[in-house]
């Protein structure tokens, strides 16, 4: 058994249930998220479950995960807990923090921390930025696997295969790392029922922004929100013949006539 | 104020999505720099150089550059700041992964896959799978910019006889703490996803990595490329950077086809922009034929034989 005792840092983020189709509000500010399912973000919950492999595999020894976010975020930090990790942070936040104040509030809990391994989601599917990681790396001054679908940890290095467009990319690099998770990388868990009863006795602390001496950025401001072009149901054709013929006579597309090659 | 773009090329030729980036930079309406960053590039720089609607090719040459990370490259691109008042990337794998990293360094946001420019400061990008559309306002001193390649195109300019300056940059080398191990190449000869006039995409119901070669004998009559719903990926029936949707990439040629897909909003978000969207689908309830413009119930292995024999 591996007895590496390296400190992992989650962060994970309270957004709309992927199987909830987000509504815009009436007047265009911003979409509508009274009444809706909340959940972890799939990618926070992919690299909750990496965290907790590498605990099992003896490689990693402790397990904090961070939401920034109001106080109902604490119900994914509990979810976290129940999956395997060993002590919540909620740091208080009400209003939406953008990626480079989250890279800027983890910079922080680091100087605490000292972890060796940062796991984050590769984007989440609120605001689709994919960033935080990256601007995390920057400001640690540390290297960083995005997109990661396999991981491994050797004797303070971990070296990561990443989904690149043109297929992957395997990098090896020193510890402390930031590593952001792409779909892949492992199909989390269910949280028994005894866990999840345990997680309630499992440490969550609470700190504010100020606490943590951070002023949340500016410089991006949201002037409002619309639905997309809406896409009309098409018709509905009886055959394959009916399918070429149609395409061949819609002017858009140019479709090879029999016998001769594209 | 300048704009200043980071090229993605293979070493003999600037990566299409570097072009469309180029197309978008032009709507800033400012004079144009392109760094480019990599190994034996001096031709490639030449060749840059005749493109119309670019000032200055910075480049910088280096062997540790072949294979460029975002630990090197970000330091030095956020060192031009002062120089520039946008700095673009196409929304590629390497965009994302290098963008932020520049973003942070220089102490600002970055904007993610913009979709419109609507003026030097404010623009349009999906968010919510591209359920909602945001406009922002970047006021950051330098803005850094990813180009969702699918929302612009290329200049359509011949090339200019009037060469633009190349420049080399002097820059130290960064120390990067990232070594190189392997990269797995999914070799294609059929049109790149992101460029292609047509996509033929397999669903989780095509079954097996074997069974793709239904898609990809049409893809082949029609001279298409071939993309994939996130389950035939996950399945290994086809390779990774081929998944079509929120979290793959983002695709809009004039001709779509979704075989054996359900249309899940994730899916969509990777496809709905496309002129024309055909499904083909067993089920005649399937989500994705309320995006379709031509729905077709059949059983794919009848249906996408026949139409290839036919065609
Ligand atoms: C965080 C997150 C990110 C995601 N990102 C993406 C993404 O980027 N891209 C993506 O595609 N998905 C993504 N997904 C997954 C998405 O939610 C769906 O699970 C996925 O798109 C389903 O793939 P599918 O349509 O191939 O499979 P299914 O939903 O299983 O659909 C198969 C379809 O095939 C039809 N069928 C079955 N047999 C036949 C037959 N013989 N002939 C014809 N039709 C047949 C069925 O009727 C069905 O409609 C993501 C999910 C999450 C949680």
């Amino acid at each position: 058994m591996n007895t590496n005792h390296l400190k992992a840092i989650v962060a994970i983020k309270r957004v709309i249930d992927y199987n909830v189709k987000v509504r815009v509000k009436a007047d265009l500010s911003d979409v509508d998220l009274s009444n809706t399912k909340m959940s972890m973000n799939p990618f926070c919950e992919i690299a909750v479950e990496e965290a907790v492999r590498l605990k099992e595999a003896g490689i990693v020894d402790d397990i904090l995960v961070v939401s920034i976010g109001p106080k109902n975020c604490q119900e994914q930090i509990r979810s976290a807990l129940a999956l395997g990790a060993d002590r919540g942070l909620q740091v208080e936040c009400d209003v939406s923090a953008s990626p480079l104040d989250v890279a800027r509030i983890l910079q922080k809990i680091q100087q605490e921390e000292g972890a060796d391994i940062f796991l984050l989601g590769k984007q989440s599917i609120d605001t689709d930025n994919n960033q935080t990681g990256q601007m995390l790396a920057a400001l640690l001054d540390c290297p960083q696997a995005t997109c990661a679908s396999r991981i491994q940890i050797e004797q303070n290095k971990a070296i990561v295969t990443r989904e690149v467009d043109g297929g992957l990319l395997t990098v090896e690099m020193p510890l402390p790392v930031v590593i952001t998770t792409d779909l892949r990388l492992n199909e989390p868990r269910f949280a028994a029922l005894p866990k999840i009863m345990q997680a309630k006795r499992k440490p969550l602390a609470v700190k504010t922004l100020a606490d943590l001496d951070i002023k949340l950025t500016t410089d991006i401001e949201l002037i409002s929100v619309s639905s997309p072009a809406h896409r009309q149901a098409g018709i509905m054709l009886n055959s394959v013949d009916e399918l070429i013929s149609t395409l061949r006579s819609d002017a858009q597309v140019q479709i090879p006539k029999h016998g001769e090659e594209a | 104020m300048k704009t200043l773009i980071i090229a993605e090329h293979n070493q003999h030729a600037l990566k299409a999505a570097t072009l469309v980036t180029l197309g978008a930079a032009q709507q800033l309406g400012q004079p144009i720099d392109l760094l480019i960053a990599g190994h034996e590039i001096s031709e490639l720089s030449q060749d840059a150089a005749t493109i119309a609607g670019i000032d200055r090719v910075l480049t910088w040459d280096h062997a540790m550059l072949a294979i460029p990370f975002s630990e090197t490259l970000a330091p030095v691109i956020a060192n031009l700041r002062s120089q520039y008042s946008h700095i673009l990337l196409a929304s590629s794998s390497f965009g994302k992964d290098l963008a932020p990293r520049i973003a942070a360094l220089c102490g600002v946001n970055a904007l993610s896959d913009v979709i419109e420019i609507i003026s030097p400061n404010q623009y349009k990008r999906p968010i919510y799978a591209g359920n909602a559309i945001a406009t922002v306002k970047n006021s950051a001193s330098c803005q850094i910019l990813t180009i969702r390649t699918s929302a612009f195109s290329a200049p359509t300019h011949e090339p200019t006889a009037s060469l633009a300056q190349v420049h080399a940059l002097s820059v130290e080398l960064p120390h990067s703490p990232v070594r190189f191990v392997k990269q797995t190449l999914s070799e294609s000869s059929r049109p790149e996803l992101n460029s292609a006039e047509i996509i033929v995409s397999g669903g989780r119901a095509v079954g097996s990595e074997a069974n793709f070669s239904v898609i990809y004998d049409l893809a082949d009559k029609l001279g298409a490329a071939v993309g994939a719903s996130r389950a035939a990926v996950d399945a290994g029936y086809i390779a990774n950077d081929l998944q079509v949707g929120q979290t793959g990439q983002v695709v809009a040629p004039s001709l779509y086809l979704a075989v054996g897909i359900s249309g899940a909003i994730q899916h969509l978000a990777g496809m709905k922009d496309s002129k024309v969207i055909v499904a083909i689908n067993n089920d005649p309830e399937a989500p994705i034929f309320s995006v379709a413009d031509y729905g077709l119930v059949a059983d794919l292995f009848d249906a996408i034989p026949a139409m290839t024999a036919r065609l």
